[in-house]
C-alpha cells in the first residue's frame, strides 16, 4: 500500500507537467551550479530578463507572450538530455544549449524533432553550413571567426605583417579548446607566424608548467581558449610572469568580468574578442531597470546587469525575439511553432535600425542569415579591460574575418558530417 | 507472511541450482521481466526513455561491473570512467570502420576490448592493496582520458575531438542516430541488462565468484587454501571491465549519441559509479540496481518536484538537490550502513514475520 | 652552463613550490585518516566551504541571501560592512570548529566501529551536502579572495639570479605567493608536530591514532578527539582554501583541488604527516619535470595529471604502503 502510493507519487513527479501551448516557449538550458556557474548565471539572467522586458513593455512578441522555461544542466551532458526531453514537449521554439558537449548531442535530436538550435559563438562551428545543418544556427559568429579575428587584430597592431612572430595558444584541453587549432594552423601558414600549442587540463587551476614555458619561449602574443576557473588562473599567471597584458587576447568565453576581476589591477589591458557590445550604456538598460528590476521580476540578484555575459544573454534573446517576429511575418500568425521559427531564423536580418529600435544601437554586428549561411556575417570586435574603471571597452569595431580560410574549413568539416550521417544537402 | 523461504522443496540438483531457487523470488523476477519487456515499451515516451530509463539501465550495467570488482573481489577501482571511455571509443571506431557490423556485436566487442585494457591496468593489483590500489586505477583514468583526447585516430581526426554515433540499425530498427524509436532503444538496453545481470548473478554463485569473494575476505588466506590470486584478481578485472565497457558503448552510442571524453568519462564518472556501488550495497546485484536508481532517478525526481511542481528557481532547486542527496546518504548509512541492498534484506525479513514480529 | 640547464632548475624549483601547495591539501586528509581511519572525501569541499565563508565574512555578505530573496521577495545582499582579513579568518575558524562539532554529533557518533568504506561513504554524503549548502549560503558566483598576500614573480630572486644564464635567461621565476605558502606550510607542519608531541591533547591524538581500543581503555574520549581532529582538518582546509583561492578566485572548482592531493597521499602514505610533505614535493617536481622534459616537447602537453598518478604508481609497486606509510603486516 505504502509502496504503491509512493510509486504513484514518484511516477507523477517524474512525468513532466503538461505543456501550455499558448505561449512562445524559450527553453533556457542554464547552469547556475557546478564548475562553470560563474559564467552560466549572468547569461541565463540576461536571456530571461530580455523576455520579461518584452512581455512587460510590449505585451509580448507580436502580441504573443514569451515564456522562458529554465532547466539546470550544470554543464553536464546527461542533464542536458534530460532538460531537452523534458522541455521539447512544451512547444519549445529554439534551444540555446550553452555547452559545446550538449550541442553536439542535440544536433541529431533537434534535426529529428524539427526544433531549431541557436549556438551563438560556441557549439559545432561547421554548423554555419546551412545546407548540411538545417536546424542549427550559429550566427553571428563562431570560434573560427574568433580565431581569425585574433590574428586580424595582431595584423592590425603590427601594420599588416606578423611574419616570424610567435603566437602561443593556451587552451582548455577539450573539444571546445581544440576548436581554433586548425584555423590558427591554416592562418599561421598563410601569414607566416609561428604557433605554439599549450593545452591545460580541466579544471585548470594549476598552469605553472604552461606559463613557465611561455616565459622561456617568450612568444610575442598569447591567445586563450579557456572557460571557468582556467581564465582567471591564466590571467593571474600571465600577470605573475609579467607578460604584457595587451599582448594577451582571449576568445569571448575568456573575456568576462569573472575572468579579470579576481586578478585585480594586474589584469589591466587584457583583451578579448567579442561579437556584441559591452557595458550598460544603452537605452534598453533603462527599460530593464524600469520594467524588470524595479518591478521585482529580474531573474537574478540584479548585480550582473551590464556584465559581458549578461549582455550576451540579452543579445541572444534579442536575436531570438527578432527571429520570432520574422517568422510571424512570414507565416502570418502570432502563434508560431518550431518549424516556423526555423524559417524565421533563416530569414533573419539584423540591421542597425532594428537594433536601435530595440534600444540596443550598435550592440552587435549587422548581419543576414540565409539558407546556405547559418553563420551570419562573422564580424568580430575586440574589447579591452580597464581595471581602474573596472569595465570593458570596445577598442575595435566589428570587422570581417578571413572568410576564405574559414569557409574552406567549414565546408570540409560539414561535408564529412554529411557523408558520415547520410545527409543530403538542402537549399536547392 | 508475505515472504517466506521455508516450504520450498527441491528434488533435483538442477532445481536447487537454478538462478532463483525460491519460488517467490522467481515469480517476482519473472513478473518484473514481463512488465519490463511487454508493458513498459508500450507506455513510454521520449522523456521517460532518454531521461529516466536509459541512464538507469546503462548505469546498472556499469554498476554491476564495478560491483564485481569492488564488491565481490574487494579491489577498489576509480578507473571506471576511463574504462567506459574505452568502451565508447571502441564502439565508435568499430561503427565507423565496419559500417555493416551489427550493433549487438559492436557493443560486445567494445566490452571485450575494454576487458583487455582492464587486465593491463589490473596488473598492479597483485602488489598494491586497498585504497592504495585506487591510485593504479586513477592512473588508468587520467591516462586513458588524456590519450583519447590526444590521439586523433581515436576520433577520426575530427576538428574538435567530439565523437558522434552514426546511424546504425538492429533488426531493421534504428538504434543510434537521430531517428530512434524510444521503445527500441529501451528494449535494446534492457536486453543487455537482463542477460548481463543474469550472467553476473550466476558468475558470483559459481566457482569463479567464490574465488573472488575468498580474495576479498582475505587474500592471504585464500592463497593458502589454493585460490590463485593472479587468476582471481585479473579475471575480476576482465569481467568487470567487460561490463563497464559495454555500458560505455551503450552510453555513447544509444544514450548520448555524441561524447567528449573529458566531459562524459571524466573522473567524476568514476566517483559516481563508485558511489552507486557503495550506496547500493557492496557485493549485491540487486544493490547495483538500487544504487544506480538512487543516483540517477532520485535527482531527476527531486528536480521535477522542486522545479516542476513547486516552481522553485532552478539554481536553488539544484543546490537543495545536493543538500538532500547528501543528507539522505548519511541518513541511510546511519539507519543501514550496508547500503540499500541491506535495507531490502531487512524489508524481506520484516515481510516474513509480519504481522507478528515476535 | 647553458640557459637550458637553468630553465630545468627553474622548473624544479617551481615543482617544489607546486608540491607545497598539493601538500597543504593532502595534510587535511592525513590528519583525519590517521586519527580515525576515515578517508575524508569531503576535504576538498571543506576547503571550498572555508574559503567561501572567509570571503563572505570579509565582504559582509548575508548568508542565504539568495534563498531569502527568493522566498520573501526581498533584495538583501550585504550587511554593508567589511571585516579585516584577520578577524574574518578567526570567525571562519569558529565556523569550521562548529562544523567539526556538528559532523561528530550528527554523523560520526552514529557510525562508530563501522568499516572504513562505510565511513568513506558517509564523507561522500557530507561532500554532497556541503557542496549544496555552501552554494546556498554564499552563492555560486566567483569571488575574489584577497587577504593581502602578494602575488607575482619575486623580483628579488629574479634580479639576483639573472646573471647565471646569459642573455636568454631572466633569472629564476618564483611566485611570491608560493613562497608564502611554503613558509605557512612549514609553520603549520612544525606546529602540528610540536602539538602532537608536547601537549596532552596531542598525545591523546597519537594514542587514538595508534589504537582506538587501547586509547578508550585509558580514558581518552574518542568523541572529543574526533571533534579536535576535524576542527584541525577544517583549519588546514581553510589554509589550503586561502592559498588556492588567492591564486584563482573562490568558486566551485576549488573543491577539485582534492584530486591534486590524491597522488600525494598515495605516494606519501595516508598516515604520515611528513609523508604528505615529501610526497607533495616528489609529485610536484616529478610532474613538472616530466612535462618540461618529455610531456611538452614530445607528447603535446597536459601530461601532468596522469603522470602524477603514474609516478605514485611506480613508487607503490616497490613500497605498497606508500613511502612513509606504516608497514602492512598481514596475518591469516
Amino acid at each position: 500500500m505504502k509502496l504503491t502510493k509512493f510509486a504513484a507519487i514518484a511516477a507523477a513527479a517524474l512525468t513532466v507537467a503538461s505543456p501550455v501551448l499558448a505561449d512562445l516557449v524559450f527553453p533556457s538550458l542554464s547552469y547556475r551550479t557546478g564548475p562553470y556557474a560563474a559564467g552560466g548565471i549572468p547569461f541565463a539572467d540576461g536571456y530571461a530578463d530580455y523576455f520579461t522586458l518584452v512581455n512587460e513593455r510590449d505585451g509580448g512578441i507580436g502580441g504573443a507572450k514569451a515564456k522562458v522555461v529554465e532547466c539546470e544542466t550544470g554543464y553536464n551532458t546527461e542533464k542536458g538530455v534530460e532538460c531537452y526531453e523534458s522541455t521539447k514537449g512544451m512547444g519549445a521554439l529554439v534551444y540555446q544549449p550553452l555547452s559545446t558537449g550538449i550541442t553536439y548531442q542535440l544536433i541529431p535530436k533537434t534535426a529529428a524533432d524539427g526544433i531549431p538550435m541557436h549556438t551563438m559563438g560556441y557549439g559545432r562551428t561547421s554548423a554555419a553550413n546551412g545546407k548540411v545543418f538545417r536546424n542549427v544556427f550559429n550566427y553571428p559568429d563562431n570560434y573560427w571567426n574568433g580565431a581569425s579575428a585574433i590574428v586580424n587584430h595582431l595584423l592590425e597592431i603590427n601594420g599588416g605583417d606578423i611574419k616570424g612572430k610567435k603566437l602561443a595558444l593556451v587552451y582548455h584541453n577539450s573539444a571546445y579548446g581544440k576548436e581554433p587549432i586548425r584555423t590558427l594552423e591554416a592562418l599561421a601558414e598563410k601569414h607566416g607566424f609561428k604557433l605554439t600549442l599549450l593545452p591545460v587540463d580541466h579544471p585548470g587551476q594549476e598552469q605553472k608548467s604552461q606559463w613557465l614555458q611561455i616565459r622561456r619561449e617568450r612568444p610575442d602574443y598569447v591567445a586563450m581558449w579557456g572557460w571557468g576557473v582556467m581564465n582567471p588562473t591564466a590571467i593571474q599567471e600571465a600577470a605573475n610572469i609579467r607578460f604584457p597584458m595587451e599582448n594577451f587576447i582571449g576568445i569571448w568565453w575568456s573575456g568576462s568580468e569573472n575572468d579579470v576581476k579576481p586578478v585585480g589591477m594586474a589584469a589591466d589591458g587584457y583583451k578579448a574578442v567579442t561579437f556584441h557590445n559591452v557595458g550598460s550604456d544603452f537605452p534598453i538598460f533603462a527599460d530593464i531597470q524600469k520594467y524588470v528590476v524595479d518591478a521585482g521580476k529580474a531573474a537574478g540578484a540584479g548585480d550582473q546587469i551590464g556584465t559581458v555575459l549578461y549582455n550576451r544573454g540579452l543579445y541572444a534573446a534579442m536575436l531570438a525575439a527578432e527571429a520570432v517576429k520574422k517568422a510571424q511575418a512570414i507565416h502570418g500568425t502570432k502563434d508560431i511553432n518550431a518549424s516556423m521559427m526555423r524559417d524565421g531564423m533563416e530569414a533573419l536580418e539584423i540591421t542597425e535600425d532594428i537594433m536601435a529600435a530595440q534600444g540596443m544601437p550598435g550592440f552587435g554586428p549587422s548581419f543576414k542569415v540565409s539558407c546556405e549561411n547559418h553563420g551570419g556575417s562573422g564580424t568580430v570586435g575586440v574589447q579591452q579591460w580597464d581595471a581602474k574603471a573596472g569595465k570593458w571597452n570596445l577598442i575595435s569595431d566589428f570587422k570581417p574575418t578571413d572568410g576564405d580560410v574559414i569557409g574552406a574549413l567549414i565546408k570540409e568539416d560539414s561535408m564529412k558530417y554529411a557523408t558520415e550521417n547520410n545527409i543530403t544537402e538542402g537549399c536547392n | 507472511m508475505f515472504y517466506r523461504e521455508a516450504g520450498d522443496f527441491k528434488t533435483t540438483y538442477a532445481e536447487d541450482n537454478q538462478t532463483f531457487p525460491l519460488k517467490l523470488d522467481r515469480i517476482g523476477y519473472y513478473a518484473i521481466l514481463l512488465v519490463g519487456f511487454l508493458v513498459v515499451p508500450f507506455v513510454i515516451d521520449d522523456y521517460w526513455v532518454s531521461a529516466v530509463l536509459l541512464p538507469f539501465l546503462i548505469y546498472s550495467i556499469a554498476t554491476i561491473g564495478l560491483n564485481i570488482l569492488t564488491g565481490y573481489c574487494g579491489q577498489v577501482s576509480l578507473g571506471s570512467g576511463g574504462f567506459m571511455a574505452v568502451g565508447a571509443y571502441a564502439s565508435y571506431k568499430l561503427m565507423t570502420s565496419f559500417p555493416d557490423l551489427s550493433m549487438i556485436i559492436v557493443v560486445l566487442l567494445s566490452g571485450a576490448i575494454t576487458a583487455m585494457v582492464g587486465i593491463v591496468f589490473g596488473l598492479p593489483s597483485l602488489r598494491i592493496k586497498g585504497f592504495y590500489l585506487a591510485v593504479a586505477t586513477l592512473a588508468a583514468q587520467f591516462f586513458l582520458v588524456w590519450m583519447f583526447n590526444k590521439v586523433e585516430w581515436f576520433y577520426n581526426y575530427s576538428a574538435s575531438g567530439q565523437i558522434n554515433a552514426p546511424e546504425r540499425t538492429v533488426f531493421g530498427f534504428n538504434i543510434t542516430g537521430a531517428e530512434v524509436q524510444p521503445f527500441v532503444a529501451y528494449l535494446f538496453c534492457l536486453s543487455f541488462v537482463v542477460v548481463l545481470a543474469w550472467a553476473a548473478r550466476n558468475m558470483t554463485r559459481s566457482n569463479t565468484g567464490r574465488r573472488w569473494m575468498a580474495i576479498r575476505d582475505m587474500d592471504i588466506a585464500a592463497e593458502i587454501i589454493g585460490v590463485n590470486p593472479l587468476g582471481a584478481k585479473l579475471s575480476a578485472f576482465a569481467v568487470s571491465s567487460f561490463y563497464i565497457g559495454v555500458a560505455g558503448a551503450l552510453l555513447f552510442s544509444v544514450y548520448l549519441g555524441a561524447a567528449e571524453v573529458g566531459e562524459a568519462f571524466g573522473i567524476s564518472k568514476s566517483f559516481l559509479l563508485l558511489f552507486m556501488v557503495i550506496i547500493g550495497g557492496l557485493g549485491s546485484i540487486f544493490g547495483s540496481f538500487a544504487g544506480a536508481a538512487f543516483m540517477v532517478l532520485f535527482p531527476v525526481l527531486l528536480k521535477n518536484i522542486m522545479v516542476g511542481q513547486l516552481g522553485w528557481a532552478t539554481d536553488i532547486a539544484a543546490h537543495f538537490e545536493f543538500v538532500i542527496v547528501g543528507a539522505l546518504i548519511i541518513i541511510f548509512l546511519i539507519v543501514e550502513p550496508h547500503g540499500l541492498a541491506a535495507l531490502w534484506r531487512v524489508t524481506k525479513e520484516k515481510l516474513r514475520l509480519w504481522p507478528f514480529p515476535h | 652552463m647553458s640557459a637550458e640547464f637553468y630553465f630545468g632548475v627553474e622548473v624544479f624549483l617551481n615543482g617544489l613550490m607546486a608540491g607545497v601547495m598539493y601538500s597543504l591539501v593532502a595534510l587535511g586528509f592525513v590528519l583525519i585518516f590517521k586519527a580515525s581511519g576515515i578517508f575524508n572525501y569531503a576535504q576538498g569541499v571543506m576547503a571550498l566551504f572555508a574559503a567561501l565563508t572567509l570571503v563572505g565574512f570579509q565582504n559582509g555578505q548575508i548568508p542565504f541571501a539568495h534563498l531569502i530573496n527568493t522566498i520573501f521577495g526581498t533584495e538583501l545582499s550585504t550587511f554593508g560592512w567589511t571585516l579585516p582579513a584577520f578577524a574574518a579568518i578567526l570567525l571562519t575558524l569558529g565556523v569550521m570548529i562548529l562544523f567539526a562539532v556538528l559532523v561528530e554529533k550528527l554523523v560520526l557518533k552514529h557510525l562508530v566501529n563501522q568499516e572504513p568504506i562505510i565511513l568513506f561513504m558517509a564523507t561522500i554524503g557530507l561532500a554532497y551536502f556541503m557542496e549544496g549548502f555552501g552554494d546556498l549560503m554564499w552563492g555560486s558566483d566567483i569571488k575574489k579572495l584577497d587577504i593581502g598576500i602578494p602575488q607575482g614573480g619575486n623580483r628579488w630572486i629574479e634580479d639576483h639570479t639573472a646573471f647565471l644564464g646569459g642573455d636568454n635567461f631572466y633569472g629564476f621565476y618564483i611566485d611570491t605567493l608560493d613562497i608564502y605558502a611554503a613558509v605557512i606550510a612549514a609553520i603549520l607542519v612544525s606546529s602540528l608536530v610540536l602539538f602532537s608531541k608536547y601537549t596532552k591533547t596531542g598525545r591523546a591524538l597519537r594514542a587514538v591514532a595508534d589504537d582506538h581500543q587501547a586509547a578508550l581503555s585509558v580514558g581518552i574520549s574518542l568523541r572529543t578527539i574526533w571533534v579536535i581532529v576535524w576542527a584541525i582538518a577544517g583549519f588546514v582546509a581553510l589554509v589550503a582554501g586561502i592559498m588556492w583561492g588567492s591564486k584563482s578566485g573562490v568558486q566551485f572548482s576549488l573543491s577539485l583541488i582534492a584530486l591534486k592531493a590524491l597522488p600525494v597521499l598515495m605516494l606519501g602514505g595516508f598516515t604520515s604527516i611528513p609523508g604528505a610533505i615529501v610526497g607533495g614535493l616528489i609529485i610536484g617536481v616529478g610532474e613538472k619535470m616530466f612535462e618540461f622534459l618529455i610531456g611538452a616537447p614530445f607528447l603535446g602537453g597536459a601530461t601532468e595529471n596522469w603522470f602524477a598518478y603514474m609516478l605514485a604508481l611506480m613508487f607503490l609497486v616497490f613500497r605498497p604502503q606508500g613511502l612513509f606509510g606504516e608497514k602492512i603486516i598481514e596475518r591469516v
